[in-house]
């Protein structure tokens, strides 16, 4: 039966594209067929970070408004070929969105896929809740910061009341994904520490992302972090998490930027 | 402050059901009646004002009345800047009332309160006038809970908390760490700013001294 997963945040720029490619990426390298559906419409990025910008012909829209079919909109990865895009469309904004429109797409995706992930725009508003509305389970990206806090927690409430699921009284899964995480800054007391975000949010934790470099080396190659360096930090922990997604115990810990000999031999602390 | 809406007598029909679900709901309660959603036409002023009456209600005043509605000089001038306590809110059968609305003749219920099992999230509104409100969970910043009674919060308690609002000086504010935006009872409110930092943190119970909300720690 194919799982409906959105990722979601309410803040903007808080690492959801790169978490919907990620852990796309991860769950189609484990034998998984993914598809990552784009909502954000006008102002989209999951294309650029999957390196399909230049192969994009048909979009969400088109296929809403049936100027095209869901199989020519879909956009093979070139890497894992268990793994599609449906982009969204640059030129219109979410008004094109229909509901009947959403519904049946993501009806037919079900059949054709494992997972469908949905990349939600930042936001509460008609994009954001088309995005969620017939989700089985949510993914909240949050960063450890004040207000990346408080719109998840608006977004949670939101998960609670206007999706399907909430309609029909079932409990929709939410796990929250804590992106950007610099261990450092939290013990300064500079960022929030994980504890104290989960006693504010209340639902279970799916893994930390750490801050990391490689994240924008990646999205500028066009490329998810899972694929381009697998072994680096944040790719290590967002394969934890797609493990974690697909039921698996994993022990949480914050993978460390694993630095080379040569640079622990002759980095100096400052005094 | 009550707020009649057309059809009129649909509304003085859930006026009554809400008095017998809660029969203290109305007891000589004085009200400001605002008659901004009905006119001339949905209702004759003087038969609504003989109805409400009929039902126990001292009238205070009105507002939002037409001058020229037939019969406005039978309720006075309106008192302007009241401390408003709030709208009373005729819940819809199927809110949150505990007793069954289909019950007729049964007996009422106990003493209503709405029991809240999770977290309150930020940009929900609890609002219940029949009673005391129990949250087992927090209330998250951005959130809002009001109740005609009491309200209780077995977590954290950070949005804002409004006590009493039907006209209840007596409704207290209970909570296990005080983190609050707003807390106000009967109308009187502290902001965050005004409260005692020693309290934040801590377990707090809230109530009303005179015109004045007092807090103390509860450990």
């Amino acid at each position: 039966m194919a799982k409906v997963l959105v990722v979601t945040s309410g803040k903007g720029g808080v690492g959801k594209t790169t978490s919907t490619a990620s852990l796309g990426a991860a769950l189609a390298q484990s034998g998984q067929t993914v598809v990552v559906v784009d909502f954000d419409v006008g102002l989209r990025n999951l294309d650029l970070v999957m390196g399909a910008e230049r192969r994009v012909v048909f979009d969400l829209v088109n296929v809403i408004q049936g100027d095209a079919k869901l199989a020519q909109a879909l956009i093979r990865d070139k890497r894992v070929d268990t793994l599609s895009l449906l982009p969204a469309s640059q030129t219109r904004d979410k008004d094109a969105l229909t509901a009947e429109g959403v519904a049946r797409i993501i009806a037919d995706l079900r059949e054709k896929f494992d997972w469908v992930i949905c990349d939600s725009p930042a936001g509460i508003e008609r994009g954001a809740t088309l995005a969620m509305r017939h989700a089985d389970m949510a993914v909240v990206v949050t960063n450890p910061e004040v207000s990346s806090v408080r719109d998840s927690d608006r977004i949670i409430g939101l998960l609670d009341s206007k999706t399907e699921r909430a309609e029909r009284g079932e409990r929709m899964e939410k796990h929250l994904l804590l992106t950007r995480y610099d261990s450092a800054r939290a013990n300064r007391g500079e960022m929030l520490k994980t504890e104290d975000v989960l006693e504010i949010l209340s639902i279970p934790l799916l893994g930390i992302i750490p801050e990391s470099q490689e994240v924008l080396r990646a999205s500028n190659i066009g490329s998810p972090v899972t694929l381009s360096s697998p072994e680096s930090a944040p790719a290590r922990a967002y394969f934890d998490a797609a493990r974690r997604l697909r039921g698996e115990l994993v022990p949480m810990d914050v993978p460390e930027e694993r630095r080379g000999l040569v640079q622990r031999l002759f980095s100096r602390r400052v005094a | 402050m009550l707020r009649p809406e057309p059809p009129v007598e649909q509304w003085l029909a859930e006026l009554d059901a809400q008095v017998v679900r809660s029969p203290g709901f109305l007891d000589s309660k004085p009200v400001v009646v605002d008659l901004g959603g009905v006119t001339e036409a949905d209702a004759d002023l003087a038969s609504l004002v003989r109805a409400l009456q009929r039902r126990g209600l001292r009238i205070l005043s009105v507002e939002g009345a037409d001058p020229s509605w037939s019969g406005a000089a039978e309720w006075g001038r309106a008192i302007p800047g009241g401390r408003s306590t709030g709208t009373i809110e005729l819940p819809a059968a199927s809110a949150a009332a505990p007793a069954e609305p289909t019950q007729t003749g049964a007996a009422p219920a106990g003493p209503a309160g709405l029991i809240i099992g999770e977290p309150v999230r930020s940009g929900q509104a609890v609002i219940y006038p029949q009673g005391d409100v129990t949250v087992i969970g927090s209330v998250a910043s951005g959130a809002e809970v009001f109740a005609g009674g009491s309200v209780h919060v077995y977590g954290t308690l950070r949005g804002r908390v409004v006590a009493g609002f039907t006209g209840n000086p007596r409704a207290r504010v209970f909570c296990r760490r005080l983190e609050a935006e707003l807390v106000s009872i009967d109308g009187v409110y502290r902001t965050a700013d005004d409260m005692d930092a020693a309290l934040r943190g801590r377990a707090v119970q809230a109530w009303l001294e005179g015109d004045s909300v007092v807090m103390t720690a509860l450990d």
